[in-house]
């Protein structure tokens, strides 16, 4: 796994308070973990912290699982 | 003689079925009280923050530790990954009204008894640590980083909503902000949605947690705290005594579970009390000061009776609103002057002494233990009453607690912006 997607688990945990084994890259981040609408505007803000990347509104709302997630965050990086 | 007048007359009771405290002398109402009466005292150096740069430096706060011990360890009340949600105070309520709730047994099944099933939860300012905590986020431009909690986390109702989120009550939802007074008008209030049929129980009290720089920072600049005692912390709180220069924050949450008398005793509840007065009024005077001779006090007082249908020969004990300022004597000169004669049988505390003043929490622990000096026939007492700065003929419990017995009992709560209100309470 790569570093991206090691931090991106850590994120989730953290903040949706889940344990990692239910981390995997198809879990939503709401139908799966836990999340409502508020949790994943802050994991977004989270993301952006930590990658320091911008996410813009309309690619977060595309972000609803940990794989969108790494996706996004390593194309941005490779970019 | 108790009338059946007033309040009551006609209409539906109300008892208290369930209730819950954390405070400054920790966790679980049976812990509290009995350290209260034991005269223990639950005022410390201030430890959330460094005050030394603050005139105040004391404070009540709420004792971290395993629950064994009457202590909080927040986790097992607050999921870990919801703490940082809310604000402190609504940890507080969520505690207390967890501890009434399940002290209750009140548990809802049907739609209709959830629907007939309300909360009603104060707090004098609310979330004022997550207001600091944001303004810093915006001031140093991250307005964007500000987190989507913000604001449901420092809202004042937000206690009342995560309540009844919990437990899927979903009669009225309510809340009060009356700053000092909020406890005792969430409870009055929450009562008299119970008598007019809008309700069968109601989850009602107060929660607070201002013992941050802004709450202390701020009380100090209106000259309302204790600063002299920040070496002999648990002497800082002395109601009436002459050497008192402040009140003292204290934190925490009191909550009470009402519910509706038939509806109580249908279900085999436990009743530790009944509501039976409850008067309000308004100064029209000042911003933080009482009028002199603290008329407002009198006419909530005087209220609070004609509702109940009662007398001042009925009442044997009044909690006091008693913070440790000077207004502690206009309380006092109102009471007498209501009570004349009767002030010669009276008994009257603060029980502020030991706490702290909780602010908006400070009327629902105060009615709690208004309900519990009824139940074992205890007058609570006024810690550090060395010596009276006004002779009074009503026995002011100095230092130590006092078997007696108490049937009726008043507790007061008054408010900056001159609100007044006052709760009566009495054993069933």
């Amino acid at each position: 796994m790569s570093e991206i997607a090691d931090k991106v688990k850590k994120i989730v945990v953290e903040h949706l308070g889940v344990e990692e084994s239910k981390v995997t890259p198809e879990a939503s981040f709401i139908d799966d973990l836990g999340a409502d609408s508020l949790d994943t505007v802050e994991l977004v803000m989270a993301f952006e912290e930590a990658f320091n990347v911008e996410i813009p509104e309309d690619a977060a709302e595309k972000i609803t699982t940990v794989k969108d997630a790494i996706d996004y965050i390593e194309k941005q990086k490779a970019a | 003689m108790l009338l059946s007048a007033g309040m009551n007359s006609g209409r539906r009771r109300v008892v208290v079925t369930g209730m819950g405290i954390v405070g400054p002398l920790g966790l679980g109402v049976e812990n509290v009280w009995s350290r209260l009466i034991a005269g223990e005292s639950g005022i410390g150096k201030i430890t959330q923050f460094d005050a030394s740069d603050l005139p105040a430096q004391v404070a009540g706060e709420v004792p971290e530790g395993p629950r064994e011990e009457g202590k909080l360890t927040l986790s097992e009340w607050v999921p870990t990954k919801d703490q940082r949600k809310m604000d402190r105070f609504i940890h507080m309520g969520l505690v207390a009204a967890t501890e009434a709730v399940e002290d209750s047994g009140w548990k809802p099944q049907t739609e209709e008894e959830k629907c007939r099933t309300g909360v009603m939860i104060g707090s004098g300012i609310g979330g004022l640590q997550t207001i600091y905590d944001a303004s810093i986020t915006v001031h140093e431009g991250r307005a964007k980083r500000l987190s989507p909690f913000f604001i449901p986390s420092a809202l004042i109702n937000l206690v009342s909503g995560h309540v009844s989120i919990k437990y899927g009550f979903q009669g009225p939802n309510h809340s009060v902000v009356t700053a000092c007074a909020t406890g005792v008008h969430a409870i009055g209030d929450a009562a008299r949605l119970i008598m007019f049929g809008d309700a069968d129980v109601m989850v009602a009290g107060g929660a607070e947690a201002t013992v941050c720089p802004l709450g202390i920072a701020g009380f100090c600049s209106a000259r309302a705290l204790s600063t002299g005692f920040n070496a002999t912390p648990q002497q800082a709180s002395r109601p009436w005594d002459k050497d008192r220069d402040g009140f003292v924050m204290g934190e925490g949450s009191g909550i009470v579970v009402l519910e509706e008398y038939e509806h109580a005793k249908a279900r085999g509840a436990k009743i530790y009390g009944e509501v039976i007065g409850y008067g309000m009024s308004g100064d029209a005077y000042h911003i933080t000061a009482p009028s002199e001779g603290h008329y407002g006090a009198y006419r909530a007082m005087r209220s609070a009776l004609q509702s109940a249908g009662l007398t001042t020969a009925d009442i044997n004990y009044v909690n006091a609103h008693g913070t440790s300022t000077m207004a502690d004597d206009l309380e006092l000169e109102a009471v007498e002057r209501l009570f004349g004669d009767d002030a010669k049988k009276l008994a009257m505390s603060s029980t502020k002494s030991a706490t702290g003043h909780l602010l908006g929490a400070a009327g629902a622990i105060e009615a709690i233990f208004s309900i519990l000096a009824i139940r074992d026939n205890v007058a609570p007492p006024t810690l550090n009453l060395d010596n009276p700065s006004r002779e009074s003929v009503i026995d002011r419990v100095a230092h130590t607690a006092q078997q007696r017995p108490i049937n009726v009992a008043l507790s007061n709560s008054f408010g900056f912006g001159g609100t007044n209100a006052s709760l009566i309470v009495r054993g069933v």
